[in-house]
């Protein structure tokens, strides 16, 4: 493999997809919604709700923290109504959310790299060049998948300061992230991004518009949707420890999927479908 | 002189298809080589198959020795390809296309950044090298592929309908410059269904049809082996004596004379009685002024092909 020429590709369907907006759009507008617009909402929540009315809430929010290891119990066991509700909902509950994001970076850039160059006409030119199937499947993935590691965590990092100053008045000092977040972070996230650009290149073999391949590998949400029911009912807590098993399953169908992409992704398959 | 391209009996199928049938040619250093056809007849296919994009269900292929299938990298280092469409990247700038395409192609990044303003400048892009693709003319678009496919020096160039859909003036433009590299001895393969083209530029030509070879060679080849016997048209100084026509008629492969006022038309057996029924005709005491024998010109002898006239016999 040519690093020399992964790294144009890779530039260059960056290049591309930012001048795309139909796809940066939403990849610019959700990490706000989740790392700006909630956390903003859920720690200016307690200043406005009624004290009966949160204490009706934390005491929903009972059945869920006695699921929890007890260590993270003692993380609410010296806090206040107010501040109990603030590390529920921002450390806990929106925790899978946040998986959405290096999904919908990774399968967006995807789909734009692998389908948009087809519907584009422009793979023909591309499959003549010296550079082989390898390099150009690289430069691809990293196109995709760097990106998206990338937003996720700017996104993460706004979070963290957005969480922080907000619940400032609440808590008096930086709290958050949460133990649980460092895997989630630096662990799950890539797998996850990973995850969605496979899935990327093995749907992009069976359609025909990035706007398809976008829509099917937003499909994968469902995966996403799952772990956050999980959370909620308390069927699956996403702790240090179960978010690093969960990434470590994810890495390894990442491989699988990979595995197979590989075998789908060369120049006599692509021809076809031009 | 060694052969750039070799191939043998070589079969594609995709499915029941036989998108290339038996294909069998050569290709020497220097030359222009046409593969001509319709829609369908294979040559794209043919094109892929010898950049090793498509492995070929059977026969074998060399270019420079290489075999494409297996050494598809290196065959592709020597190769330039204008695709049919120009497969550019709109959303960028021509300077921007020519560099990704020249890393891709192994250009030394020291020599990238002046070789694409020296062929940029040599398609006459260089003022509009910073602007998106998108917002150039078809003509303009075509150009710059045809750069791009000869960014890395290539010994071997494709061109794959390099005027379709262009308008007059910007084909022109584009069969000059192809014109032009054919003079610097750039050995080429054009795909084409435009017959005027191909006569201008090519010194040989394959006619393809549904996969097939149906005839290979050069105009007077083709024209040779398709009409053995030839139309001469001489005029002469005086409308001809008996005696001349007599001379005309009892000349050995001499098939047909006609006689109009000061012109005869003769059909001989062969072109390569004409310089001897010349002479003969001057010693029977004729005054020549001019001789011109008929030529078939390549879509003549494109659709005699195509339309199966004699094509058994080819």
């Amino acid at each position: 493999m040519n690093w020399r020429s992964i790294r144009a590709i890779a530039l260059k369907d960056f290049k591309e997809v930012r001048q795309n907006k139909a796809a940066w759009i939403p990849a610019l507008v959700i990490p706000l919604v989740f790392a700006l617009g909630m956390p903003l909402l859920f720690v200016g929540l307690p200043q406005l709700i009624p004290v009966e009315d949160m204490a009706r809430e934390m005491g929903d929010m009972q059945d869920f923290i006695v699921r929890m290891p007890v260590n993270v119990q003692q993380i609410f066991a010296a806090t206040s109504l107010e501040q109990g509700f603030v590390i529920y909902m921002t450390g806990f509950l929106l925790a899978p959310m946040f998986l959405i994001m290096p999904l919908m970076f990774s399968s967006i850039i995807g789909a734009d790299s692998f389908v948009g160059e087809r519907e584009r006409k422009t793979m023909e030119a591309l499959l003549y060049t010296p550079a082989s199937d390898g390099t150009l499947f690289m430069g691809k993935i990293i196109a995709s998948v760097v990106p998206a590691i990338l937003l996720s965590w700017l996104s993460y990092a706004l979070y963290i300061v957005v969480v922080n100053a907000a619940s400032w008045p609440l808590f008096g000092r930086i709290w958050f992230p949460l133990p649980a977040w460092w895997p989630l972070m630096f662990w799950l996230t890539p797998a996850i991004s990973l995850l969605g650009m496979a899935a990327t290149v093995l749907i992009s073999s069976r359609v025909r518009t990035f706007m398809e391949a976008y829509q099917l590998t937003g499909s994968l949400v469902v995966l996403v949707l799952a772990l956050m029911v999980g959370q909620i009912s308390g069927v699956l807590f996403l702790g240090v420890v179960s978010t690093f098993l969960i990434g470590t399953l994810v890495w390894v169908v990442d491989a699988a999927l990979i595995y197979i992409s590989v075998g789908t992704f060369n120049r006599t398959s692509l021809i076809a479908k031009i | 002189m060694s052969l750039i391209i070799e191939v043998k009996d070589l079969h594609r199928l995709f499915g029941d298809i036989h998108a290339v049938d038996g294909l069998t040619f050569d290709i020497e250093p220097g030359e222009v080589f046409g593969l001509l056809g319709p829609n369908g007849a294979g040559k794209t296919t043919t094109v892929r198959l010898l950049n090793g994009i498509l492995p070929p269900s059977s026969g074998s292929i060399r270019i420079f020795g290489l075999n494409p299938a297996e050494q598809g990298e290196q065959v592709r280092q020597k190769t330039g390809v204008l695709t049919e469409n120009p497969s550019l990247y709109e959303r960028l700038s021509a300077r921007e296309n020519l560099t990704f395409f020249g890393t891709l192609a192994e250009i030394p990044e020291e020599v990238l950044g002046g070789r694409v303003t020296e062929i940029l400048s040599f398609f006459e892009l260089e003022s509009r090298a910073q602007d998106k693709v998108e917002t150039y003319s078809k003509g303009m678009k075509q150009r710059l592929a045809l750069a791009r496919a000869l960014l890395h020096q290539p010994p071997l160039l494709f061109l794959d309908e390099p005027t379709s859909g262009l308008d007059p003036e910007a084909a022109l433009q584009v069969n000059a410059l192809i014109e032009s590299l054919s003079h610097k001895g750039q050995t080429i393969i054009l795909c084409t269904h435009n017959l005027t083209e191909a006569e201008r530029l090519c010194d040989r030509v394959a006619v393809m049809n549904t996969g097939r070879v149906l005839a290979l060679g050069s105009l007077a080849d083709l024209s040779r082996r398709l009409w053995p016997a030839t139309w001469l048209d001489i005029q002469l100084w005086e409308a001809p004596a008996e005696s001349i026509l007599e001379a005309a008629k009892s000349f050995r492969g001499v098939k047909q004379v006609q006689a109009e006022s000061v012109s005869l038309s003769v059909r001989l057996e062969s072109k390569e009685t004409i310089p001897s029924f010349v002479r003969h005709l001057v010693e029977s005491g004729a005054s020549i002024l001019r001789v011109n024998p008929r030529a078939h010109s390549l879509e003549d002898i494109y659709f005699a092909i195509q339309n199966g006239q004699k094509a058994g016999e080819l």
